[in-house]
């Protein structure tokens, strides 16, 4: 079995991001990039599951500018057989990158698809489940643990869902997408960073793909949010007591 | 325009939030009829139906899909449910609530529609109208017929489909109203959303503007639409109740998923996501022993317990407890930080709460910043006192 997953390059999740003065978006020029955090989880399992001996492969998809192949290469560092970058201009919006994805997995065949379930960026949480949608696959979003039963053909899931974990038991071909708990990925070491730069990358743009990138979305603007009044340092629990209830009238 | 709620339902009733849901296709347009979209299996499906229906005076209709598919939550077959009723009612918007059963299943159904969904939406500028008669770059193919907007990159038109001249809008498209011949030039009057969510973990605010085909589809934070206290005339009969007709449900994806469980604590607690006040526990409480401390106190308040991202890693507490961009957003009118250091994930997940109290040892700490009364001091001592001298929860 093949599995692919995909990654997302995005700003480092230790920056401070900073708002553009045209309110336009956010600086990611001279920014530290990095591979989105949930994008790496799903590689690790996807690793995980390949170390296993239930699958054969894993293939590593990116979109967007030349740069992106920056995360790719870090991906095949980490483990992953190949890659595939397609090349878009601009920010894609979940739609159109399910869309490319749906013409990658017809090409590709993959038994496994996993995704991160956000990135940390844009925080949409959309992509995982409209591939699902597009393949007719079924999915198991927020995963928590999987494990894969290669005789049976299904995949067990548990998510976490608000109040508590659900489990879930999907037919194969499936997608998931990942949370935080699901592992720990793992660093490159620096003799496979220098083998990944042999590994080879696949490049396509979503006209070969015969996909129409459209947006239905236009950002008017993106500010900073309103900033809470600095509140007053108290000096002992009785004062809180005080404050709370005659002032605030909370308790 | 009109709006599809997509709603959840427990134990006969409708849950808080979908009712946030309600209100935030309030403030879509004052016109806005709100079909309420109900589904599972058997009576407490029904009872909670009846309970809607009278439940808020801008619900105009509510749709029961009672099937076997639906008795849990399971995006495959809830996907094809909201398509199969998009298609039938054609409505402007449809709406859910931004937790774990909204977000999982309104982007599948977004993508069955093939449109661009709008996650975590905390502020709707209400309906917004563009005005343009003088349109330029129009082109024409043998089949259709495209224009496009100046500076607005909205681009509508019409495509002719067999014999008849269908319209089809290819920007906005809102009511039939939304486009006029004038004179034989085109003039358009479109209606469109603007609206506001978080993204980097909340560090920014981004408006969007939606363009696309119907339906916009938003999930919606509940803690960002606040339901006001209703008085609803139960005689006035409230909205309709009627079965969608599930015929014609596509077998295609579901029965892929199963569900085999769901792994709950049920403490007697109020629920973190809805509670008046929350009392949250940090990494500062050091083990699992400890941060009954944090039970105990919210016991004395009749509060929900909350833990950051640490505390739950650390292993003090479940998962299911986690405040923040990755756990759960809440806004009570009180939030009590205990050993909280404030990180940004954890700030995105409460920092919209009434009043912050935070009590940590390190005065430095970025709660603090955020926090309307401060205590710098020690969690160990400072519980024990407020257990003390705390009075009885009403």
């Amino acid at each position: 079995m093949k599995i692919m997953v995909a990654v997302k390059r995005v700003v480092d999740y230790a920056v401070k991001i900073r708002i553009k003065p045209d309110k336009s978006g956010v600086e990611t020029q001279n920014v530290k990039m990095s591979m989105n955090p949930f994008c790496e989880i799903a590689l690790e399992e996807a690793l995980k599951i390949k170390e296993s001996g239930l699958a054969k492969e894993v293939v590593a998809v990116t979109m967007g500018p030349s740069n992106c192949v920056d995360t790719l290469r870090t991906g095949l560092a980490m483990g992953a057989d190949r890659g595939i970058h397609v090349e878009a201009a601009r920010d894609l919006v979940p739609l159109s990158v399910a869309k490319v994805l749906k013409k990658l997995v017809e090409v590709e065949n993959p038994g496994f698809l996993i995704l991160g379930k956000q990135a940390i960026d844009d925080d949409c949480n959309q992509t995982g489940q409209m591939i699902a949608a597009l393949l007719g696959w079924p999915q198991g979003t927020f995963a928590s643990k999987v494990v894969l039963d290669k005789e049976k053909q299904v995949a067990t899931v548990d998510r976490e869902v608000d109040g508590g974990l659900e489990t879930l038991c999907l037919d194969l071909p499936a997608v998931i997408t990942t949370d935080l708990r699901l592992n720990q990925p793992r660093y490159a070491t620096l003799p496979n960073i220098m083998k990944a730069k042999s590994k080879p990358i696949k490049r396509y743009t979503p006209e070969e793909l015969n996909v129409e990138i459209k947006s239905d979305l236009e950002v008017v603007q993106v500010t900073e949010p309103p900033k809470r009044k600095a509140g007053v340092i108290l000096s002992s629990v009785d004062e809180l007591i005080d404050k709370l209830k005659n002032e605030a009238h909370v308790i | 325009a009109s709006t599809l709620v997509l709603a959840e339902h427990e134990g006969g009733s409708i849950k808080a939030q979908s009712l946030s849901a309600v209100v935030a296709a309030n403030s879509l347009s004052q016109d806005n009829p709100v079909s309420l979209l109900l589904a599972g299996s058997g009576s407490s499906l029904h009872q909670a139906s009846e309970k809607a229906a009278t439940c808020h005076p801008s619900i105009s209709q509510v749709l029961v899909a009672d099937s076997e598919e639906f008795a849990y939550p399971l995006a495959e077959p809830w996907a094809k449910l909201i398509q199969l009723v998009q298609l039938k009612g054609d409505y402007s918007h449809v709406i859910a609530t931004s937790d774990s059963f909204g977000k999982n299943i309104l982007p599948r159904a977004a993508a069955l529609l093939d449109v661009s969904p709008v996650t975590d939406v905390v502020d709707i500028n209400g309906p917004r109208q563009f005005i343009s008669s003088s349109l330029q770059l129009e082109y024409y193919t043998p089949h259709a017929h495209f224009s496009y907007i100046p500076d607005t990159g909205i681009r509508y038109g019409y495509q002719e489909t067999g014999q008849a001249l269908h319209q089809k809008y290819f920007g906005v498209r809102s009511t039939s109203t939304s486009w006029l011949l004038v004179k034989g030039h085109r003039a358009l009057i479109l209606n469109c959303v603007e609206v506001c969510r978080p993204i980097y973990a909340g560090n920014a605010l981004c408006t969007v503007r939606y363009t696309g085909a119907n339906p916009c589809m938003l999930t919606v934070r509940s803690t960002s639409f606040p339901v006001p206290p209703i008085s609803v005339d139960s005689k006035s009969g409230g909205a309709s109740i009627s079965e969608v007709d599930l015929s014609t449900l596509d077998e295609d994806s579901v029965g892929k998923s199963r569900f085999i469980k769901l792994s709950s604590q049920d403490t007697g607690r109020p629920d973190l996501g809805s509670a008046k006040i929350v009392v949250t526990g940090g990494r500062a409480l050091k083990s699992a022993e400890n941060f009954k401390m944090i039970e105990k106190l919210a016991e004395k308040l009749g509060a929900a317990v909350g833990a950051t991202r640490a505390a739950v890693d650390a292993g003090f507490v479940p998962n299911d407890l986690q405040v923040g961009q990755t756990g759960k957003i809440v806004a009570p009118e009180l939030y009590m930080a205990f050993g909280v250091s404030g990180a940004i994930q954890h700030l995105a997940g409460m920092k919209d709460s009434k009043i912050i109290v935070a009590v940590n040892k390190d005065s430095d700490a970025p709660i603090f910043q955020v926090a309307d009364y401060g205590l710098v001091g020690d969690l160990f001592e400072v519980i024990p006192e407020l257990l003390e001298k705390l009075p009885e929860k009403k």
